[in-house]
């Protein structure tokens, strides 16, 4: 019953999230700051001027030589042969996009590397006693022992156990297969 | 009926409500059954015809009322609604890719002082460094060793920048395979064979489970910017796959029927290439070519769909910030000769070599992994590859940079504004044209120390990405291969170049190279030999050369993209049949039945079991086994399934049972029936058999029977029965003659056979 309203919440869940996803990502994107797009002109070197790049914030639509190159380096009548080299780009970015994205990354990292600490360090010492009581299953145990943690319990945390105790198992049988047995992936 | 008689003397209620719940219990399938077990290949034609039973029922349905109607609707509409979630999540998970490569491989060499989530190009945004020297430099932008010590030139400086590239590429590397060994083992490689796998019907329990997806997407991006020669491209298939696979759970549609779950994650597959290359069709050709298995014309049009909106929600992304889903987009249109096809072929046979040497030298390392000492250390073994990668990439500037990086410089032609080594030519000081169109000119000495550090890289790549390939990280080996393929078409564009600047007298420059035109292009040299060893590789043709143009949106050059893609496929397929990713599903003994002909002339009763000295198939009748016989057949045999004859003297056929059916059936049926003690009779026909009265009450199975199990004839040829096990997708094939049920022949059998002829260890398969 539970496993089945566990299911049953898991969609709109799944769903939310999404949303959420979403949702950052179109703020990140719909507050475009002033300094996320520029134009961005490349001049080579033309007689005696060395290269140089210029860059400045301007519309899509004045985005060429003559609006963005300025000091114009060149005397009047040499603009248009000077310009006719300049390769002119307009540029989009979304700074908000890049720091939502890198700082949810990095967190989402983070929790990782903490939990994967708690797995390694904290939780045997934890359970220490359990490894008497229950000793080390063979793969034919294992087929008793899920009803047994199958997140049968009443309270939500006894239920996130059991939640938890079924996916160790289940790592530690992807493990096996990959790295020890190297049936899979290698 | 007898169910009724059974339970007589209960009270008028209580019969009631027994005869309920009996018949509740038999509307509703038993829980779970028709599902499949880890390492179990599906029934094609079962799942089929169940998705057509559900198909009946619902339309049969939503002709009561407006509720089932709209239900009909909604159902017929979720294959298109889960290509939608699809498509904006695996665009979505590819974009944070790419933006956090693009930041952590340039936190291997600095930080941004301003805003330390930006790279090195979103840091010196809007700097105002103008001159072409400092086009790099900028003040917010500061490399570790100019950030600790304050100093930007020295030894010293090369020195502890060297050292901090060193260990970032190693902590990066360390918690990328720490990860994946804790938490999600199967987000290792590259994950395109076991799709493949996956695809043609094996069942892997979690290889598509949502922490594979969380580390997969995680790690990916710890492994690419490691610096490691491997790339995000097959690895985000199997994040897309993924995403497949969690939105499948969302619609009883496709999370009980295996069969629809894999035509999603066909689509899902398409829409995976499209986001790793921002090639949308390539996506769609690439999960038909190379992927699936089963593709039917309605699959074609949502992985259309689902390749577009992933690619789309890429695109809103903008990660490369340049308003195109890729990173080597070129722009140059310049012609291209016929005499050209020469070198364009000659790239071709070198991708068809380096193919070959990959693959052979790819497996013999993978089988050392697997069978020797070296499998045991698995993080050991990532921490040394990083560090020699690490080691001698740091001091050539083309392996030091991202790869992506790379061959987008590689692919590039040089115009007057491009300030790398490799366009360093002496300019002819008297002529000013238009940048787009400037002569062959003369290499001057920066392309010639170029060619020489390419060279190296050129080396270093080859021997690199054969240890890296198939590590316990997230490795993909697209951006490696094309790689090696641009850094030599490059070279020899730039030697072809300069033959025919040089010699503008021979007879073949004569006709199409005249002094002062433009005539060669060493950057689409580098793109036809990227192409090229992409193929040998892969052994893909026509996605190839799509996703290439796709990539580089040079429409012009799909003549000798194409001709370079099939002489590499020739010559690679003269050293060896099968592409990386056929290999590896041979190394691992997947069962996977090929597309090859099968040409041996062996019969079905060769290959059938039982062999001529073996016990007789186990079989059940159909009304005269008890639950206890059940019970210990099962317990016995480890058979996937058992057929059901009319007797054991007559041996007729009546169909076939699922083992797993059984199982779940029996103890359902053990704990909700009442009268189901261990002697009541087990029977699979319409009517209860005439027993007598004392016996307790009988048990119906019919239910889990398959009345249209395949059979052939014993004399039907392996070419038949192969064939027809890989276009029907079969378990099991019954072996019948005149009637009689002589013998069986599974998936395992028809593997092992085939394994057996083609002189290889017919135990390697894996199979359960």
């Amino acid at each position: 019953m539970s496993s089945s309203i566990a299911q049953n919440l898991r969609a709109p869940a799944l769903v939310l999230l999404f949303l959420v996803l979403i949702d950052v990502v179109s703020i990140a994107h719909a507050d475009k700051s002033f300094e996320d797009v520029r134009c961005k002109c490349i001049c080579p070197p033309y007689r005696n001027i060395s290269g140089h790049i210029y860059k400045r914030n301007v519309t899509q639509k004045d985005c060429n030589c003559l609006h963005v190159v300025e000091p114009m380096p060149v005397p009047g009548h040499d603009v248009e042969a000077y310009c006719l080299l300049c390769e002119c780009k307009y540029e989009e970015r979304s700074s908000n996009t890049i720091k939502v994205t890198i700082i949810i990354y990095l967190s989402v990292v983070g929790a990782l590397l903490l939990y994967m600490l708690f797995l390694l360090l904290v939780d045997p010492l934890i359970r220490k006693h359990d490894q008497y009581t229950i000793p080390l299953h063979n793969e034919e145990d294992s087929e008793d022992v899920r009803p047994h943690v199958d997140g049968r319990g009443n309270t939500v945390l006894e239920r996130v156990e059991g939640a938890q105790q079924r996916w160790k198992k289940q790592v530690q049988e992807q493990r096996k297969t990959v790295f020890d047995r190297h049936k899979l992936l290698s | 009926m007898a169910e009724a008689d059974g339970t007589s003397s209960a009270t008028p209620t209580e019969e009631m409500n027994g005869a309920g719940n009996l018949m509740d219990f038999l509307d509703e399938p038993f829980p779970d059954v028709g599902t499949y077990e880890d390492f179990h290949t599906i029934d094609w034609l079962r799942e089929k015809s169940r998705d057509t039973d559900r198909h009946r029922k619902i339309t049969s349905k939503s002709k009561e009322s407006i509720w089932e109607l709209i239900k009909s609707l909604l159902d017929a509409w979720s294959g298109w609604l889960v290509m939608l979630l699809i498509g904006l999540l695996s665009g979505t998970l590819a974009g944070v890719i790419d933006l956090a490569v693009d930041w952590m491989t340039d936190l291997k060499e600095g930080v941004c002082l301003s805003a330390f989530w930006y790279s090195h190009e979103q840091c010196c945004w809007t700097s105002n460094e103008t001159t072409f020297a400092d086009r790099d430099k900028c003040p917010q932008w500061q490399k570790w060793a100019e950030l600790m010590t304050g100093y930007t030139e020295g030894a010293g400086v090369y020195v502890l920048n060297y050292f901090l590239y060193v260990l970032w590429a190693l902590f990066f590397s360390f918690l990328a395979v720490s990860l994946v060994r804790v938490f999600a083992p199967y987000a290792c490689g590259s994950g395109i064979p076991e799709i493949k796998t996956i695809l043609s019907g094996f069942i892997i329990r979690g290889y598509l489970g949502k922490w594979t997806l969380l580390i997969k997407t995680v790690t990916l991006v710890l492994a690419v910017s490691s610096g490691l020669s491997l790339g995000k491209e097959g690895p985000l298939v199997h994040v897309a796959c993924c995403c497949g696979n969690l939105f499948c759970s969302l619609f009883s549609k496709y999370s009980k029927n295996e069969g629809k779950r894999r035509e999603v994650l066909s689509a899902a597959a398409a829409a995976g290439v499209s986001v790793a290359f921002g090639a949308p069709i390539g996506g769609v050709l690439f999960s038909l070519e190379e992927v699936s298995y089963y593709f039917p014309l309605k699959t074609l049009w949502r992985s259309f769909f689902a390749a577009l909106v992933a690619a789309f929600t890429l695109r809103s992304i903008n990660p490369f910030g340049n308003n195109r889903l890729v990173l080597f987009y070129v722009e140059y249109h310049t012609p291209w000769y016929m005499a050209e096809l020469v070198p364009f072929i000659l790239l071709g046979v070198f991708g068809g070599l380096w193919g070959t040497l990959f693959i052979r030298g790819n497996i013999a390392w993978c089988r050392r992994r697997k069978t020797t000492l070296l499998g045991k250390y698995p993080v050991l073994e990532v921490i040394v590859v990083t560090g020699i990668t690490a080691i001698l990439a740091f001091p050539n500037p083309y392996t030091r940079r991202s790869t992506s990086e790379l061959i987008s410089e590689l692919f590039n032609d040089c115009g007057a504004l491009e300030s790398s080594q490799l366009c360093d030519y002496i300019n002819n000081p008297n002529t000013t044209r238009p940048v787009d169109d400037i002569p062959d000119r003369p290499a001057g000495p920066g392309v010639y120390s170029a060619l020489w550090q390419l060279t190296l890289a050129l080396i270093f790549k080859i021997v690199i990405t054969i240890f890296t390939f198939g590590m316990k990280i997230p490795s993909g080996l697209f951006i490696p291969s094309m790689a090696v393929g641009a850094i030599a078409g490059r070279i020899v564009g730039i030697a072809v170049e300069q033959m025919a600047y040089h010699h503008h007298d021979w007879i073949i420059f004569k006709n199409w190279c005249r002094p002062g035109a433009d005539c060669v292009t060493p950057g689409l040299y580098a793109m036809v030999g990227a192409a090229a060893c992409l193929g040998g590789v892969t052994r893909m043709t026509v996605s190839l050369v799509v996703i290439m143009f796709e990539l580089t949106g040079g429409l012009e050059y799909i003549v000798p993209l194409m001709a370079a893609a099939v002489t590499s496929k020739w010559v690679a397929d003269a050293f060896g049949k099968e592409g990386i990713y056929e290999a590896h599903i041979q190394l691992n003994g997947y069962p996977y039945l090929d597309q090859d002909e099968f040409t041996h002339r062996t019969l079905a009763t060769d290959v059938m079991r039982p062999r001529r000295n073996e016990p007789p198939l186990s079989v059940l009748t159909q009304d005269s086994t008890t639950v206890e016989d059940v019970e210990t057949l099962i317990k016995e045999t480890d058979y996937n399934g058992f057929p059901v004859v009319v007797s054991r003297e007559s041996e007729r056929l009546i169909g076939f049972v699922q083992r797993r059916d059984l199982i779940l059936a029996i103890k359902t049926a053990r704990q909700k029936q009442d009268g189901v003690v261990s002697n009541s009779v087990v029977y699979f026909t319409e009517d209860a058999p005439q027993i007598p009265a004392t016996n307790p009450q009988p048990l119906k199975l019919r239910r889990i029977l398959n009345l249209s199990p395949f059979t052939v004839t014993d004399h039907t040829p392996m070419e038949t029965v192969v064939d027809i096990f890989r276009k029907l997708g079969l378990r099991q094939c019954l072996v019948t003659r005149s009637g009689r049920l002589l013998g069986i022949i599974t998936k395992k059998d028809v593997l092992r056979h085939m394994a057996q002829m083609m002189n290889q260890d017919p135990e390697s398969i894996m199979f359960n």
